[in-house]
């Protein structure tokens, strides 16, 4: 083989490369699509009538092995409720740069108020930015969830849209055997979704 | 090369700024500082699918003489805070750092004795980046939060 053949044969998987279809996801401009069950930021809900579902009972700051919530909660006024409870949360803060993602948070509440949305893109400059408050952290009213820099030009305003299906490690009706059965949230957004079934209308 | 923000730019330059901060922001060669898990995902940007490359950063130099951007991905121990604190003073001007994951941002959920807690006691971070570990697609975000902050003049190197 002359010189052109060696190049040729060096040039093959080159040339054999160029014409399949390219894998690169050009992210700013596309975003890729996350799995089902991912977990990204949290959001607070509220219940379709607009009423907070935290009631402050602060399981979430005890579930969370990294200490990055922190709850206060206070009395409902009794003219102006906030929650249906007697209680609502009335300071919620997530520090998202300790923050793991574990979603044993989602898993501790008892009112699902806290669940997680898809956005996982939000890098700050500066420390404070990424102390989540409940300003940001409560859906609006009309189920639209507020973005830390909305103005940003790489804020993702549709993956906050996305809620994250999730497993519970065991059925709240506490059989075993129940285990790993999907119990996906409706959330964000104001859904009434059904009841879970009680163990006894899960055997029926 | 870092042009000095002047507090009256002329027409001269601002052009000069502008052209500079392109340039830094085009070609940030990052130096390879991977210390835990969050790594798997900095190497993972590299690659095809997510490929760093297209804005200009596709080499992780291992030698930071040669580097611009120090990606600290991963848990930093107090042993490891000296060295993460030498190889940051090698690297040329002008320089940045992201703080990329919960435990070199802050400690993440170790909160003990054996790691420092946040890598901003040890070099000045410009960028953190949430998440354990933050996805490809997350350090990308920060990466281009970066170049934003350097084009719209906010960090002067």
């Amino acid at each position: 083989m002359g010189v052109i053949g060696e190049l040729l044969k060096g040039l093959r998987v080159t040339g054999s490369q160029m014409f399949k279809p390219r894998v690169t996801v050009k992210y700013p401009a596309v975003f890729r699509d996350k799995p089902e069950r991912f977990h990204g930021r949290h959001v607070l809900n509220r219940y379709p009538d607009g009423m907070e579902k935290c009631i402050g009972c602060e399981l979430c700051a005890g579930a969370c092995p990294a200490r990055c919530i922190y709850v206060r909660g206070a009395d409902n006024p009794e003219d102006a409720p906030v929650s249906p409870g007697e209680r609502y949360g009335f300071v919620y803060e997530i520090n998202m740069l300790r923050c793991i993602f574990c979603a044993l948070c989602v898993e501790a509440c008892p009112t699902e108020a806290i669940t997680m949305t898809h956005l996982f893109e939000m890098s700050t400059a500066n420390r404070e930015d990424a102390i989540y408050t409940k300003d940001t952290l409560l859906m609006n009213e009309d189920g639209s969830v507020p973005h830390m820099f909305p103005d940003d030009r790489l804020a993702d305003h549709d993956e906050l849209m996305v809620a994250d299906g999730w497993v519970r490690a065991t059925a709240p009706s506490g059989n075993a055997a129940y285990e790993g059965v999907k119990m996906w949230q409706g959330t964000p957004g104001p859904a009434d979704w059904a009841p879970e079934p009680s163990q006894e209308e899960r055997d029926a | 090369m870092a042009v000095a923000p002047t507090t009256t730019p002329g027409l001269l330059t601002t052009t000069i700024d502008k052209a500079a901060r392109w340039a830094q922001t085009n070609s940030m060669f990052p130096a390879t500082f991977g210390l835990a898990c969050c790594a798997i995902e900095m190497m993972a940007s590299g690659t095809a699918h997510y490929d760093l490359a297209r804005f200009g950063m596709e080499v992780f130099r291992a030698s930071p003489r040669q580097a611009d951007l120090m990606i600290v991905a991963g848990r930093v121990s107090q042993k490891m805070a000296p060295v993460l604190r030498t190889v940051y003073d090698q690297m040329p001007d002008p320089k940045w750092v992201i703080s990329m994951g919960a435990c070199a941002s802050s400690g993440g959920m170790f909160n003990n004795y054996a790691l420092v807690q946040g890598v901003d006691q040890v070099v000045p971070v410009d960028i953190y980046v949430p998440g354990c570990p933050p996805g490809p697609q997350s350090l990308m975000h920060g990466i281009l939060t970066l170049h934003d902050k350097i084009m719209a003049g906010e960090i002067n190197r």
